[in-house]
Parts: C-alpha cells; sequence; structure tokens
C-alpha cells in the first residue's frame, strides 16, 4: 500500500469518530471502564499477591515440645530432622530457651535490665526451645498443621490460621470476580464498537457505493473502519491508562507518608512495575477490542 | 469494445426489466439510450457496471466476459468505467477538488499524480476556478461538471451516463452534452441514456430505443423516433 492510502485513510477513521461523536464517545467510555478495572483489579491482585508472597517468608509456625524432650536437644534435632524432610518445609530455625529469654526479656522489659536481674539464675521459660517452621507456600499451612499434631513429643503448636486462610482466599476471589467482570466489560465494549462502526457505516453508505463504482478494493472501502475501531480501542486504552498511573502514584505515596505504621505488612509495588506489565496489556487489550469490533461490523453490514 | 448476446435479468420480484438483448458497440462510439420510463435503460447501465448480474446471456467488455468474471476482478473492471448519474452523487462534505480526487485516492494514485491530473481535469470540464467550492454552493450543471471529472480522471476507456441532464436545464443541458461529446472525440467511448428529444435529434448520434425490455430500434445518425 502506498504511504499516501495509508495517511488518507488514516485521516479518514479519524474523520469518521468526529462524525459521530456521540457513538465515539460511548464506545470510548465503555473501554475506558473495562480497561480502568482491569488496571484497578490488575494492581490490587498483583500487590495482593507481593503480600501474600511477604506474608509465606514471614509466617511461620513455632512447635513447642513436651516438658522432658525441651531439656533434651538431640531428641529434639531428631523430631525436627524428620519434619525437615517435608517438602512443603522452606527452612526450620532453632530457638533455644535462652535465646527465647532473651528476645523476651529485650520486649517486655524494654531494655530496662534490672528489673530482669530476679530471673538471672532461673530462665522462666525454661522449657520453651522451640522451631520455626517456615512453609513453602502458605497454603498448605493447614494440612502441614495437621501432620505436626499427629507427631508425639509436641506439645504446642502456634500459627496464625485466619490470616493465611484470608490472604489465600481474598486473592482468590478477587481473581475471579475480576476475570469475570473484566470479561462482561470487554463483550459489551465490542458489542458497543460494532454498533459505532455500523452507524459509522450507515452514515457513509452513499460514499461507499461511490467508491465501489469507481472501483475501491474491498480493502480500501473497509479500511477507515477498522482504523476508526482500533483508534477507538486506543483513545479507550490511554485514558485508563493514565487515570491509574496517576492515582497508583499518588496512593504509593501517600501510604509511604501516612501508612507507615502498616509499612512493613503493606509494601507497594513500585508504579513503574505495575505499569511495565498494565500499558502494553491495555493497549493490546484496546487495540484488539477496536480490531475486532470493526471487523465484525464491517462484515455484517459491508458485505459484497 | 461492448458485445451483449442474449442477455436478460428478471429481478428476484420478478420483474423482466431486459429480455433477451443483443447489441455491439464499437470503441469510440457515442450512443444514446432512449425510451420509456421502466423500459430497462438503468438496469441495463448497471449491468455493463456488473452491478448486477444478468439472469441469462453474456457480456463482453474489451474482450472480457464480465459475467464470469470473479468478485476480486471487480474493483480493476470498474476503474476502465467512467459513471455519471442524474443526481451527480458527489460527496457534499467535500469540496470541488476533493471530490475529484476522491477517484484517484480509490485507485490509490500517487500524490504527484492527484496534484496534476485533478486541476487539468477540472479545467477540461471548466470549473477550473472553483476547486473550492463546496457542492450546495454550485448550480446543478455545474455539480455534473464536477461529476463528469470525477468519472473521467482516471481516464476510463467507456464513460456510462444515466440520465446526466434528467435535473438540468435546456441550456445546461446542451452544455453537458457538447462535454460529453469532446469526450467522445478525443476517444472515450460514451453511453447515454437520456429522455431530451431536442438533444438526441439534433446531435445525429446512434440511438437505441427500447421498450419493455426490449430493444425496438438502433439507428445510426438517428433522432428520437418512438413514443413517449
Ligand atoms: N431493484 C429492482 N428490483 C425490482 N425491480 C426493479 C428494480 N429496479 C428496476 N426494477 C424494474 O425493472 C424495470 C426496468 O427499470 P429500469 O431499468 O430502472 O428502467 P428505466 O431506467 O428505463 O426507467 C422496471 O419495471 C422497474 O420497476
Ligand atoms: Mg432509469
Amino acid at each position: 500500500m502506498r504511504i499516501s492510502t495509508f495517511f488518507y485513510c488514516l485521516r479518514q477513521g479519524f474523520q469518521n469518530i468526529t462524525r459521530n461523536k456521540l457513538f465515539s464517545l460511548a464506545s470510548i467510555g465503555t473501554i475506558c471502564a473495562s480497561i480502568f478495572l482491569l488496571g484497578l483489579f490488575y494492581s490490587i491482585i498483583v500487590n495482593f499477591s507481593h503480600i501474600v508472597k511477604e506474608a509465606e517468608t514471614t509466617v511461620g509456625i513455632t512447635i513447642f515440645f513436651d516438658e522432658d524432650i525441651s531439656y533434651d536437644e538431640a531428641k529434639m534435632e531428631e523430631i525436627a530432622g524428620e519434619i525437615s524432610q517435608r517438602p512443603e518445609v522452606e527452612k526450620m530455625v532453632f530457638i533455644s530457651a535462652d535465646e527465647a529469654w532473651n528476645y523476651f526479656k529485650d520486649e517486655y522489659f524494654d531494655g530496662r535490665t534490672e528489673l530482669a536481674e530476679g530471673f538471672a539464675q532461673d530462665n522462666p521459660l525454661a522449657a520453651s526451645a522451640s522451631y520455626e517452621i517456615y512453609l513453602n507456600h502458605v497454603e498448605d499451612q493447614t494440612e502441614f498443621v495437621r501432620y505436626l499434631e499427629e507427631i508425639p513429643g509436641i506439645r504446642k503448636i502456634n500459627y496464625s490460621e485466619i490470616a493465611v486462610r484470608g490472604l489465600t482466599s481474598v486473592n482468590k476471589i478477587i481473581s475471579y470476580v475480576s476475570v469475570a467482570i473484566v470479561a462482561v466489560l470487554i463483550f459489551v465494549a465490542v458489542f458497543l464498537i460494532t454498533n459505532t462502526i455500523g452507524l459509522s457505516i450507515s452514515v457513509r453508505r452513499e460514499e461507499i457505493q461511490i467508491m465501489r463504482l469507481i472501483g475501491a478494493t474491498k480493502f480500501f472501502v473497509r479500511q477507515p473502519f477498522i482504523v476508526e475501531g482500533i483508534l477507538i480501542g486506543l483513545i479507550g486504552a490511554a485514558i485508563p491508562l493514565a487515570v491509574i498511573y496517576y492515582i497508583y502514584e499518588n496512593l504509593v505515596r501517600y501510604a509511604a507518608d501516612r501508612l507507615q505504621l502498616l509499612s512493613g505488612l503493606f509494601v507497594f509495588l513500585p508504579v513503574g512495575q505495575i505499569m511495565a506489565v498494565l500499558i502494553p496489556m491495555a493497549l493490546g487489550l484496546g487495540v484488539g477490542i477496536g480490531f475486532f469490533g470493526s471487523v465484525f461490523s464491517v462484515r455484517k453490514h459491508l458485505k459484497a | 469494445m461492448i458485445t451483449l448476446e442474449d442477455v436478460s435479468k428478471t429481478y428476484e420480484t420478478g420483474s423482466r426489466a431486459i429480455r433477451d438483448i443483443s447489441l455491439h458497440i464499437r470503441q469510440g462510439e457515442f450512443v444514446f439510450i432512449v425510451g420509456n420510463s421502466g423500459s430497462g435503460k438503468s438496469t441495463l447501465i448497471k449491468l455493463l457496471l456488473k452491478e448486477l448480474e444478468p439472469s441469462s446471456g453474456s457480456i463482453v467488455v474489451d474482450g472480457l466476459d464480465i459475467t464470469k468474471m470473479k468478485r476480486k476482478k471487480i474493483p480493476m473492471y470498474r476503474r476502465n468505467i467512467g459513471v455519471v448519474f442524474q443526481d451527480f452523487r458527489l460527496l457534499k462534505d467535500r469540496s470541488v477538488y476533493e471530490n475529484v480526487a476522491f477517484a484517484q485516492r480509490v485507485v490509490a494514485a500517487p500524490s504527484r499524480q492527484i496534484r496534476r491530473r485533478v486541476p487539468e481535469i477540472l479545467n477540461m470540464v471548466g470549473l477550473a476556478g472553483k476547486y473550492k467550492s463546496y457542492p450546495r454552493q454550485l448550480s446543478g450543471g455545474e455539480q455534473q461538471r464536477v461529476a463528469i471529472a470525477r468519472a473521467l480522471v482516471n481516464q476510463p476507456a467507456i464513460l456510462l451516463a444515466d440520465e446526466p441532464t434528467g435535473n438540468l436545464d435546456p441550456e445546461n443541458s446542451w452544455e453537458i452534452m457538447k462535454l460529453l461529446e469532446e469526450i467522445n472525440r478525443q476517444g472515450t467511448t460514451v453511453i447515454v441514456v437520456t429522455h431530451n428529444r431536442e438533444i438526441v435529434d439534433q446531435m445525429q448520434k446512434r440511438v437505441i430505443a427500447m421498450k419493455s425490455g426490449k430493444i425496438v430500434s438502433d439507428e445510426e445518425k438517428g433522432g428520437y423516433t418512438h413514443e413517449d
């Protein structure tokens, strides 16, 4: 195709959009909405997954032993060795009774060591030697705790069940809901684009008829409408991308300033990392919606 | 140049618009087609443009049987035929220049050629001064000149005109006919459907008269003989 023909088609596509503004705006609006929600859901899911990942490295299970074993390091090591054979286990950390006491002392007496003096000879946590067990995946935790409960010699198992269940199931629900909503919106967007292009074609019926009589190829007749669809898709994708970028960046900054308390648990991924995936995904989707919507329409309205 | 053999066209409605017509038109001829409204003149033009398929018979144009032509070849075939209608069919939102250039863009002509040929052809139809005007700012005669310029800018071998003066006053009608005659003189085969008795009588060209889908007379240097 000639460059001049290409630019002519491009110009015609632009003119189509401005010629039936209302329908074009409706189409652009729906694509904006679907891609905005896509971006929103994507940001939430990715951040949530990130939190879950973080949780997987910090959330652990702590096991304590029966009193008679708690003074017998060899016996404790034997049990721990057996547990560490399990494939779910990422790593295990031994915390001796003394370490536990030192840690507790610091936390509880807040550095005022004189208050702890009285216990100097007699560790109140003498039977508190423990293992912290870190798993590869948090989802496995419930199952794994059930296994630990069967092992003789273990007195107590500490773990935070609610947090784990919450994190994984919330993430799953968000994923499913967002896939469903975005799918519905994409469907609506394709439908609307098909109608917009249909209108554009009907407005230009006479022109198309003339083009055909002059000897325009099928390709030349259809091109401006495909261009129109793709442009609508691109505009519909670019707007929500800009909005998401703006909101996300400000949210990250706000969170960093105001929510420092939570910052340990709640770390937003940097905006660049989100946009690196979101930009190609949204533009691809916008172009795809526009392309297929206009192709459907052209097939339907311009048979010959 | 154009040969029709036993061509019939029956519309889906059952209307028999063309009945068993055979006809030969040589290269460079100027032919009038006359006849009552409903006698099948426009249907004949549409068959030549391959807008319609004949129900039977063959149509050979430039050695090519267009009834057997593949769909993909239709655009290329049409580029060799210019066409003009009673209602001009100009693009109302575009200037005279753009209306004519449109035909060149459709056939993907290079822009340098467009810039050279459009003014040339506008000059020939006598509208060089009005290239910036829009169709609504022009008289009927001027609009038809634009339509003729558009039909000719791709240099077709054949020009079809379906009642080109139907909407024009006598003076403008004459000017359009003179223009078509000039175009014919420069080598284009011209086929004109018309109701204009005076013009047909005076121009002394070949006249094909149709009635109820049949050719009832075909005379060289003829007149408007049939009854209206
Ligand atoms: N699209 C159509 N569908 C059905 N009948 C048609 C159609 N076009 C024309 N006709 C009929 O075919 C006959 C010839 O019409 P047409 O070729 O337009 O005649 P003319 O141009 O000589 O006035 C008429 O009887 C008309 O009613
Ligand atoms: Mg007619």
